[in-house]
């Protein structure tokens, strides 16, 4: 019998390995794990806080130990907040070349695609290892227009101080939950960003953070401000090698869209399986602005992922795109949710998602419409594939409409891989593994335009990685 | 005798535990046509499927060779890449990959190597010309929201791409308006003319008017009760199946 190959090469030239190389322990200074004010005094320390962001962080950590966990969402019972180091500072002070980055760290990012990828198509870089930025560098014609992007240490104490100071956590303030309150205690890193009025950012800007030390968190804080009529597009990525210890990330995303600026947020996640991912992101639209999200949820062992919305101006607009897949001993818990605050605002929300090998995926949206919300719009749609009968996956729309003229619906769709249609595609010479992946690629699509193209390609091939051998 | 191209000994074939086919023999020769006619429900797809090798069909007994392999156990993957193929009567709809795509992977898996896109595109291009399709369904998703006419000519654009050994064509020109079934009929002849075998499953006689038959069989309750030439199809065609067994029956 001819043996035929039919792996295509881009599956093959593919391997998640490259997420899970660990660099040797390579921190020059990290914290005793556990929580106490000393702590929290010490992280403040290490991080030349201004005064009253080491007041900030002491106050947090109050709150974090007067709060409850959620009563609802996935068990957290794995995650022992005692057992997780919540600083750990990289050997290597911030860069602006990557040629000043040590060579583990530079490696790392590297393999990750993202100096190359900085080269070709994005406007700025920045890079976080653990709970610090090792690298931040912005091209000069952007940095020319007066656009900011630094890490937010650095603007802490920088000419945007009372800008930072003014907005930091003022979306997302410690006492929303929990693992807020824990991040204003111990928040590190992340970055800060000020497009100036009228300026747009004709190509994006990237952050990406990784996460090597085992039995970490990781806690970086994204300030983002575009200002009245201003465009960015802003692309967040995440990866961790994979340890036997939970992980913790529970970063922050606060976003301030101006009046008719449009702000895109793109993010693909693709944590290692031991991770609890506990992120909050936030972003509150003006008048006429546009606030478009584009999320991808792979990684992680649990996630908590609900990106919020207020239309606090007349006539402003949101646009989720999410896309979530859970495997083997994933549950993930994702949506979105959004505040019609002023009239004539519009909210679209439109997410897949996929479980198989036992996954746990559930999708939560909340569509809230306040009195002043008349002639709002929104639309939310999901849609959910499972591919075999150990998986699990659950809608739970909430709707809270406070106003009578407003325009809301809800579509939710679960379905299965029909055999038919893979039947059809072997008839044409495809695996059994290859159309599966076929006919989930598809699924993903809509969600795959809307990716930059390397998140795009990363997430076709993670597709089919994931695929591969599910039959059984 | 040379070695027929699709050998099909004593086949019974079931479909959720009830028997559909019990006892078929066929064989085809390469390069031959035949056309396999009867009357509804009488297990005509089936057969085909079965020969393709859908998983729903069961095989309970006989067997089926392809180019002198015994296939009965192969998936239906493997009997594509051997060079069988069948255009379905209601093809599935898969949305996420465009037609373009999708026959370029099967390409793919079928030669065993990747396509050259620059290549594959202009032969997809001058095939969708053939057929007197519009570019445009290259970029659409495999089926979604096609007519079932168009359904069906992307099925022959696939049977032009792929250039398997046998096509199996069932009803491909049911739902076709007169000058699509002259297209698609002469989409057929061409890939005929390669020397390539064919067997078709029809009710009418405009598809076959173009092209060169060799036998005709008639299947009724789950065997082939008569083969003939194309003179076998044209007196069905004009005096039906039920005179046909009434014949059968007086003799």
């Amino acid at each position: 019998m001819r043996s035929f190959e039919t792996e295509k090469t881009q599956v093959e030239e593919f391997d998640r390995s490259i997420y899970d190389i660990k660099d040797a322990a390579n921190a020059s200074f990290e914290v005793n794990s556990g929580l106490t004010p000393a702590i929290v005094q010490k992280i403040s320390e290490e991080k030349h806080d201004p005064e009253w962001m080491r007041l900030f962080r002491l106050k947090a950590l109050q709150t974090y130990n007067e709060m409850p966990l959620p009563s609802w969402g996935p068990p957290l019972d794995g995650l022992d907040i005692e057992n997780i180091v919540t600083y750990v500072r990289p050997n290597t002070p911030m860069r602006g070349k990557w040629s000043d980055v040590p060579d583990d760290i530079k490696n790392t990012f590297e393999r990750l695609g993202i100096p190359k990828a900085e080269r070709l198509s994005l406007a700025g870089v920045g890079a976080q290892y653990d709970s610090e930025v090792v690298y931040h560098n912005v091209r000069a014609e952007v940095a020319a227009k007066g656009v900011v992007y630094t890490d937010i240490e650095s603007a802490l104490t920088g000419p945007y101080a009372e800008m930072v100071r003014k907005h930091f956590m003022k979306l997302v303030p410690p006492t929303d939950h929990k693992f807020a309150a824990l991040h204003g205690a111990v928040w590190s890193g992340g970055s800060f960003v000020y497009v100036p009025p009228g300026v747009s950012v004709e190509i994006p800007l990237q952050s990406y953070f990784r996460l090597n030390a085992p039995g970490a968190g990781q806690f970086e804080h994204t300030l983002i401000i575009v200002d009245k009529g201003a465009y960015l597009h802003f692309i967040e990525g995440c990866s961790a090698p994979k340890y036997n210890v939970a992980n913790l990330h529970a970063g922050c995303v606060e976003l301030f869209v101006g009046e008719g600026a449009r702000l895109r947020y793109s993010t693909i996640e693709n944590w290692s399986k031991n991770m609890y991912n506990l992120n909050t992101k936030r972003a509150r639209v003006e008048k006429d602005g546009i606030m478009e999200w584009v999320s991808g949820s792979f990684g992680s062992h649990t996630s908590c992922l609900y990106p919020m919305t207020i239309l606090k101006g007349e006539n402003s607009r949101m646009e989720f795109t999410g896309i979530t897949f859970a495997g083997n001993g994933q549950n993930l818990d994702t949506g979105a949710k959004v505040v019609h605050a002023a009239p004539h605002t519009t909210s679209h929300i439109s997410t897949k998602s996929i479980s198989r090998d036992g996954g746990i995926s559930t999708f939560r949206s909340a569509v809230v419409a306040a009195p002043e919300a008349v002639g709002s719009k929104s639309a939310v749609a999901c849609e959910s594939l499972m591919i075999d009968d150990r998986s699990r996956s659950d809608t739970i729309p909430v709707m809270d409409i406070r106003c009578d003229d407003v325009d809301v619906g809800h579509e939710a769709k679960i379905g299965r891989i029909s055999e038919q249609a893979i039947f059809y595609l072997m008839s044409r010479g495809l695996s059994e593994d290859d159309a599966r992946a076929l006919i989930v690629g598809g699924f993903a699509e809509p969600i795959a335009k809307e990716l930059p193209l390397e998140y795009a390609v990363e997430m076709n091939n993670l597709i089919h990685l994931e695929m591969k051998g599910s039959i059984g | 005798m040379k070695k027929p191209l699709l050998e099909i000994h004593d086949l019974a074939v079931s479909v959720d535990d009830k028997l559909i086919l019990n006892g078929v023999d066929l064989s085809i020769q390469k390069g031959e046509l035949h056309v396999l006619m009867g009357p509804n429900g009488t297990g005509k797809s089936t057969l085909v499927s079965a020969v393709m090798g859908d998983p729903r069909y069961a095989v309970e007994s006989g067997s089926i060779s392809f180019d002198g392999k015994d296939i009965t156990d192969e998936s239906a993957d493997a009997r594509a890449r051997l060079g069988v193929f069948l255009s379905f009567q209601a093809p599935e709809e898969i949305p996420g990959i465009t037609l373009e795509n999708f026959l370029r992977t099967a390409a793919g898996a079928i030669e065993g190597k990747p396509m050259r896109v620059l290549a594959f595109q202009k032969k997809l291009k001058e095939q969708m010309q053939v057929l007197g399709m519009d570019e445009s369904y290259a970029s659409r998703y495999l089926n979604v929201g096609f007519s079932g006419g168009e359904k069906k000519k992307a099925e022959i654009l696939q049977l032009l791409m792929l250039r398997p050994k046998l096509a199996m064509l069932d009803e491909t020109d049911s739902g076709l308006d007169v000058d699509a079934v002259k297209t698609v009929s002469k989409g057929i002849r061409a890939y005929h003319d390669e020397g390539n075998s064919i067997l078709i499953i029809t009710h009418n006689a405009k598809i076959l008017e173009e092209l060169d038959v060799d036998y005709v069989h008639i299947l009724e309750n789950g065997r082939i009760t008569r083969t003939g030439g194309r003179e076998l199809a044209d007196e069905i065609l004009q005096t039906g199946f039920g005179a046909l067994q009434k014949e059968a029956a007086d003799a």
